[in-house]
């Protein structure tokens, strides 16, 4: 339905778009004990490792091939078998990635050769899972990186059922849950929870509300990531009732996960808004075959009863949007569910979802896009990551700060989003966003004739709040 | 793509003591346990501060979309450097060879938005190995539009950071230095005004602006602080300066020595971190300067700036006395921050010296005695042994350890460019103390070293003072 504006300029200002390596990274870090390792300069790992760090302030296993001018030159087969060999040595994680850069990948680096090279040398590492993932920054988003490194571990990690013995159903509570990288430690949480209440066990795959919530745990230090999905785990995933998949940017690993073990996959865009969740927890009573919990209606009456509220605030409200495509998607769902008009929808790369979302035009580019079409269509309120924070203040318009990164806040990665409670929340943000910074006040008028006194001709000074 | 010639070159730096030794500083990073920024990243960070320019990182997302925008370095107008710009390099555009063709258009793109006074290119990976020729884009897109385009050719591949900032220095000195003549002095000072330069100083937080009410006073006219708050047309009159100070690093030590061969300005190495460095620093200016009225006039400055500041620090001073600091920080910064740490009163039981010379840790056994550990190994786990057998009361550490030290639930002071607070000058010393004693005297250590409450055994062993939270410390 939307007509895609392609990119049509030579220079990309102000970025919106993350690196693939980055998406591929953030998917690994949802496992548990686990290592990503970028194939590229130095640099590529420690500009990706900053970014986490400012997101979540965490600290972030991440490791890379340092690749120098010898090896970008001459092949850098060595960097890779020695980098995952240093891991394996140093760490014994369970899980190392290798995901590829532009720079291994303009050079010709075959990782997955590197990959069974590494095998054939090394049985002593055999229980150490490495992943080879092609992820390079020159095409792609963190959306479509973290995907096809998803795609990746599944291939590589869950058995197919005839091999394995796994069949659906043969764990009688557990779902499946892959979850795309849009979804905060904080969404995963509620997530959990919803779950629960029905009385299924939800494995997601990844996790990253067991790795990078903000937790203090009682050992010192750990090299490689702490919590997350198990890699055994994976094994299982063939004997559960049911895949849920929410993210469209999912799909290719949902139906390979489906084709691999039998499991039936049931998907779902995202969890903004009323509309989204009746599906989700409709979707949940017919698989446990429970009712749906008293709590649960509880909320979905107190989110019905808010979008009363908010609707004041939030109708007609002219927004601006600058997220990938999945979180794109799933705010104009919520946004229009509210009557309130995207007028500017930007995301970094083009991907099937685009077509499908319900506004007149879509632009692939960057938040100088956002600026610009903001400008022109009079926007009242943008949603953007930290970067956009400028972009709304030279558009003179508040901002709900969602997406990557988020680094000038404290806690933004555990935001809760979704779910009928996450919902209602976004919606007083948003209206109180509204009320307290973008409301259009009628110009005060006086009159030529008036007889109030002349003190108060002073122009007044404009309240902030 | 620079020639492996090109590179040996500039890591032969014979102002720079690594140069006699085979050190650490500019070694080859392994694969699987490296740590730490490339040669793109150097130059990036070296020459950002820059602000009216428009900065265009050439290559695909990766370089620049992670990294622009990394708010610490100020600047007391220009915002152009804030603007993250990048060709965002597509497969279609590496594939076919129009990486080239895009970069031309992209130059004419931020000149035409931003009429910037002069453009910078920062050459990455991905166009290096694909043989783009950047000196070239920028000439002939100089010519055609006529601002001065700047070729850096920083790929990460060739090397560390610190290559990359002597990369970006000698781009500076090649490209830029001596295009343009200083404005004219004014004509009414009752004092006389020497030009001078300051080469590092990057203005993390805005704290060179409590240096440089001093310096104004002093009749020090900086030229260019290269490159924090820097503009393109101060850099441009960097040659006609009478002394240049090295500021607290030695990664920019190319642009000192170039200016002296080329230009004969002499230079010196200070920092201003800490009051004994501070006023060190001016004496340098003095004396180099050949001034005799500047000398004495800079006597009483120093005189009446530390006087003023010791009476502000008094309280500070009983809080900090005596508490024990672990600092891990590169190289120079090293014995500056001890300077600044023993004016306190406090104890520096250990500090890093994996990227110090051997002149750097002969001056830090002469500050802190023979019995001083000296780390090489900054792994965390090494830290966090060495904070608990040496009981520091704090870590120092670049922000890269930051969440390390958290983590194992220790007391932290970020010191690194990343950081939020100025520390330089007498007046960063304020903030200094300020900062140290917030954490240190925080109530949180002892809320999350402690276990909950119904872990606490029903009969405790008894246990008396001090001890018992060191006990829990180690979990």
């Amino acid at each position: 339905m939307a007509d895609i504006l392609k990119r049509n300029k030579a220079l990309s200002v102000n970025p919106l778009k993350a690196s693939q390596p980055i998406g591929g990274s953030l998917a690994t870090l949802g496992f548990n004990r686990a290592m990503p390792m970028l194939h590229g300069s130095q640099g590529c790992t420690a500009f990706a490792k900053v970014f986490f760090v400012r997101h979540f302030r965490e600290p972030i296993p991440l490791q890379s091939t340092a690749m120098d001018q010898g090896s970008s030159v001459m092949g850098a087969d060595e960097n890779v078998l020695i980098g995952i060999k240093t891991i394996a040595e140093k760490s014994r994680p369970a899980l190392i990635t290798i995901l590829t850069t532009g720079l291994a990948e303009t050079q010709g680096a075959d990782v997955h050769r590197n990959v069974r090279e590494f095998r054939e040398a090394n049985p002593q590492f055999a229980d150490i899972a490495v992943v080879a993932v092609n992820t390079p920054d020159f095409t792609g988003s963190v959306e479509t990186g973290y995907a096809a490194t998803l795609t990746e571990i599944i291939r590589a990690l869950v058995p197919d059922a005839k091999d394995a013995g796994t069949y659906p159903g043969k764990r009688k509570r557990q779902v499946n849950v892959l979850v795309s990288y849009q979804l905060t430690p904080g969404d995963l949480e509620a997530l959990r929870d919803i779950f629960e209440q029905f009385q299924l066990r939800p494995v997601f795959v990844p996790d990253l509300s067991d790795s990078l919530d903000g937790c203090l745990t009682d050992d010192d230090f750990s090299p490689v990531t702490i919590g997350g999905t198990p890699v055994s785990e994976l094994a299982t995933l063939g004997d559960a009732l049911v895949t849920v998949v929410i993210g469209a940017s999912l799909s290719k690993a949902a139906e390979l996960l489906e084709s691999k073990t039998g499991v039936p996959t049931y998907a779902i865009d995202h969890l903004y808004g009323l509309k989204a969740n009746d599906v989700l927890i409709g979707a949940l009573a017919k698989i446990s075959g429970n009712l749906v919990p008293e709590r649960i209606e509880r909320q979905r009456a107190q989110l019905q009863d808010a979008m009363l509220d908010t609707h004041f605030m939030l109708g007609q409200l002219r927004v601006g949007i600058a997220a990938d495509a999945d979180l794109l998607a799933a705010f104009i769902d919520l946004l229009q569910e509210m009557g309130a008009d995207v007028v500017a929808a930007v995301t970094s790369c083009n991907t099937p979802l685009l077509a499908k979302i319900p506004v007149a035009s879509i632009k692939i580019g960057d938040l100088e896009d956002m600026e610009l079409i903001g400008k022109a269509n009079n926007v009242q309120l943008v949603i953007g990551n930290s970067h956009a924070v400028d972009t709304a203040e030279r558009l003179g318009v508040p901002i709900l700060r969602a997406g990557f990164p988020l680094y000038d806040i404290i806690g933004g990665y555990q935001k809760t989003w979704i779910g009928y409670r996450g919902t209602r929340q976004t919606l007083f943000d948003l209206a109180n966003l509204v009320i307290n910074f973008s409301h259009e006040d009628i110009p005060v008028y006086r009159s030529v004739y008036g007889q109030k006194p002349a003190s108060e001709f002073s122009e007044p000074v404009p309240s902030c709040h | 793509m620079k020639s492996t010639k090109d590179i040996a070159a500039l890591l032969d730096e014979p102002a720079c003591e690594h140069n006699k030794k085979e050190k650490s500083g500019c070694a080859k990073p392994k694969p699987g346990s490296a740590a730490g920024g490339c040669a793109f990243d150097g130059a990036q960070i070296a020459l950002l501060p820059i602000a009216d320019v428009a900065h265009i990182v050439h290559g695909p997302i990766a370089c620049a979309g992670s990294s622009w925008d990394n708010r610490g370095t100020r600047s007391s107008g220009a915002d152009l450097y804030r603007i993250g710009m990048t060709t965002d390099l597509t497969e279609q555009d590496i594939v076919m060879g129009r990486a080239e063709k895009r970069l031309f258009h992209a130059i004419k793109q931020a000149i035409d938005t931003y009429a910037p006074p002069a453009v910078f290119v920062y050459n990455t990976c991905v166009p290096a190995l694909i043989g783009d020729d950047i000196n070239a884009v920028c000439k002939s897109a100089q010519e055609r539009w006529g601002v001065p385009v700047v070729p850096i050719d920083c790929a990460g591949f060739y090397g560390t950071k610190n290559l990359g900032n002597r990369i970006a220095g000698d781009a500076m000195v090649a490209h830029v230095i001596g295009t343009r003549d200083p404005d004219p002095l004014p004509t009414n000072s009752a004092i006389k005004i020497h030009d001078v330069n300051l080469v590092g100083e990057y203005n993390i937080a805005g704290e060179f602006w409590h240096v440089l009410p001093l310096l104004d006073e002093l009749g020090l006219r900086i030229l260019c602080t290269l490159s924090g708050d820097a503009r393109f047309r101060e850099v441009q009159t960097m040659h006609k300066a009478e002394v240049n100070m090295m500021v607290c690093s030695k990664a920019m030590v190319n642009v000192a020595r170039k200016l002296q061969q080329q230009y004969g300005t002499p230079w010196f190495e200070g920092s201003f971190y800490g009051i004994t460095d501070t006023s060190q620093a001016l004496r340098d200016f003095a004396k180099a300067l050949n001034d005799d009225d500047l000398s004495l006039r800079t006597e009483q400055l120093i005189a009446r700036e530390e006087s003023r500041i010791r009476t502000a620090l008094e309280p500070w001073k009983a809080r900090l006395k005596d508490k024990r600091v672990l600092l891990f920080t590169g190289g120079v910064k090293s014995w500056s921050v001890i300077s600044a740490l023993q004016d306190l009163g406090m104890i520096v039981v250990a500090t890093g010296t994996n990227k110090s010379t051997e002149e750097d840790k002969a001056r830090i056994r002469e500050l802190m005695g023979e019995d001083t550990l000296m780390i090489n190994d900054g792994s965390p786990k090494e830290l966090i042994r060495i904070v608990r057998d040496y009981q520091a009361d704090i870590l120092i550490a670049g922000g890269r350890n930051m969440y390390t030290a958290l983590k194992a639930k220790i007391p932290f002071l970020d010191i690194n460019q990343e950081r939020e607070f100025g520390y330089e000058g007498y007046q960063g010393m304020l903030e200094l103390v300020r900062q140290l004693a917030l954490t240190i005297e925080s109530p949180v250590w002892q809320a999350v070293r402690a276990p909950a409450p119904w872990k606490i055994p029903p009969n405790p062993p008894l246990l008396k003072g001090g001890n018992e939270t060191k006990e829990v410390a180690h979990g």
